[in-house]
């Protein structure tokens, strides 16, 4: 059965560049996937793009192909990367720029069009998910709205040629599954093969979290040379059975126990994890080693994709105002409660509307509440207060009332620091597929 | 004993919906934490953490349970005050869950 094999190279923007270049140099790729786009991460890119036509993509594109580029022209891997963010064409553009300078002309860049339904939410009253209200009431601080995309603009680039794919917002797994719709000629309605190729898909879509990064607790969980982590990839097979494998000599590991975190995260209904092109079943998933760093997943199904697609909105939410300072010694606790009821107590005597309001105290409370925390005391705790207001100035009131505590609060607070801004904040929507134009154009073309 | 002695897990975050793997470290062990790690105990085990209900997705031939907790997040990752904003630390949190210790096996 003919195989293809799909790598790995970046699980979200900040992940580390390294292992995605040793992938492409060592793992003998037919196509690199890159993929760069948080839930709000678009709409911080509209806002670069109204400052500036040719902002508005992934700020390490181009250090990314860069890095990959001569190892991919020498095989002929080809990439895919959703790094295009709020300006796909300007991003594919700088990657034909970039191909030029290193020799290789005649790359063919693509990107996708059509994520971006602002003009489409114009006028909605769609309800929101996950919380009450519709698009009309957050219409007016609206910054972007990009529906997750399918496979079918890439794999139209793909057959007509592209080297590079250049993408906005499209789901995270479809960017691996367009390459395996491609190759393997899988039609549109083979739920089958599409939720098992999904299952591939969502398996690599965070990298090192699939091979031992996210996972290791030592003394329980160990990992070998976490340091070198390497990515993975998968031998996707036309029944879209595949194996899984990592960048040879790489740090990490890649096993049953590893692959099956990584199945269920950000997953619900493992039963019905809807995606654009299919409705996937996770539950008859099973993994198998097949030797050192080599496991073979097989059991994914689907279902007939549902009639909308999901949109995620960013729009302007407030503000944050945030401060800290830390206490040591006996009653350090004490205090630094203390200095936060203080603080609540000149934010409310000086009349500044706060929405809402929290104290942590860090070494205690601030990530696990409702639960007993350790017997004795901590050496030096982190006092906490964050707040949410309308508008800047009531925020950096909260960040200067923790930094006035230096002179004005308990005793011995030390390391004050502060900060406020604005919250870009994600709200999402389903619409209907009708409402949504995708496409693909080429550089120069 | 610890949840955390039998098991392992990850926390993934989607708006304001936690989901928490729990994975038993031995799959002997799948049918004894299904039994007592319950989507009620769950609920109780994060308090007023969790406004919203909490479900439980099971997939034995893995031996994993998945966790889904609505309102679990202070609003949604993009716009909680929260210093763990993802809530990716709640995965630790459940695995700190008191069980019994499974009987011996013969």
């Amino acid at each position: 059965m003919r195989r293809i094999r799909i790598g790995a190279g970046a699980g979200f923007s900040g992940d580390r560049i390294e292992p995605a270049v040793e992938l492409a140099e060592q793992a003998g790729l037919d196509y690199l996937v890159f993929e760069c786009l948080a839930e709000r991460t678009i709409a911080l890119a509209q806002q670069a793009r109204l400052k500036d036509p040719e902002a508005g993509f992934d700020p390490w594109l181009e250090e990314r192909i860069e890095g990959v580029l001569p190892a991919s022209l020498a095989r002929g891997t080809r990439i895919v990367t959703n790094a295009g963010a709020a300006n796909p064409e300007a991003a594919a553009r700088r990657v034909a720029a970039l191909a030029r300078r290193l020799g290789a002309p005649g790359l063919r860049v693509a990107f996708v069009i059509g994520d971006d339904v602002m003009a489409a939410l114009r006028g909605s009253d769609l309800p929101l998910l996950d919380r009450p209200g519709t698009v009309a009431d957050i219409a007016p601080a609206m910054i972007s709205a990009n529906a997750y995309l399918g496979v079918g603009p890439i794999v139209g680039a793909l057959r007509e040629g592209a080297d590079v794919v250049v993408t906005g917002r499209v789901a995270d797994p479809a960017l691996f599954l367009a390459p395996m719709v491609h190759e393997f000629g899988w039609p549109e309605d083979d739920w089958h093969r599409l939720g098992q190729g999904t299952v591939v898909g969502h398996l690599l879509e965070c990298t090192g979290q699939l091979t031992g990064g996210y996972f290791a607790d030592p003394g329980r969980m160990d990992v070998p040379d976490l340091a070198r982590l390497g990515f993975p990839f998968a031998d996707v097979a036309e029944d879209g059975s595949a194996v899984l494998g990592k960048a040879p000599g790489s740090g990490g590991e890649l096993s049953p126990r590893t692959c099956t975190e990584q199945l269920l995260y950000e997953v619900h209904d493992p039963a019905a994890y809807l995606q654009p092109d299919v409705a996937a079943d996770f539950t008859g998933v099973l993994f198998r080693a097949l030797g050192a760093d080599r496991v073979a997943v097989e059991g994914g199904t689907g279902r007939p994709r549902t009639e909308t697609l999901k949109v995620t909105i960013g729009y302007r939410d407030g503000f944050i105002g945030e401060g800290q300072i830390s206490y040591a010694g006996t009653g350090a606790v004490a205090r630094a409660r203390l200095a936060m009821d203080i603080v609540a107590e000149r934010l409310r005597l000086a009349g500044i509307e706060v929405a809402e309001l929290r104290r942590d105290v860090i070494g205690v409370d601030s990530v696990l509440r409702g639960e007993p925390g350790p017997a004795d005391e901590p050496r030096d705790v982190r006092a906490r207060i964050a707040g949410r207001t309308s508008t800047l100035r009531a925020a950096q009131r909260i960040g200067r009332e923790v930094e006035a505590l230096w002179l004005n609060g308990p005793s011995g607070g030390g390391g004050a620091t502060w900060s406020a801004r604005e919250v870009i904040a994600a709200a999402s929507v389903l619409l209907p597929r009708s409402r949504i134009q995708a496409g693909f154009a080429f550089v120069g073309a | 004993m610890k949840l955390r002695d039998l098991a392992h897990g990850r926390a993934g975050d989607k708006g304001d919906v936690s989901n928490i793997s729990v994975i038993a470290r031995d799959p002997a062990d799948f049918a004894w934490i299904a039994r007592h790690v319950t989507a009620e105990r769950v609920k109780r085990h994060f308090g007023a953490m969790v406004t919203g209900e909490v479900r439980r997705h099971e997939l034995p031939q893995l031996g994993a349970l998945n966790f889904v907790l609505h309102g679990a997040l202070g609003g949604g990752v993009t716009r909680s005050l929260a210093l763990d904003p993802h809530g990716k630390s709640l995965s630790s949190s459940l695995l700190e869950m008191e069980i019994p210790p499974p009987p011996p096996r013969g």
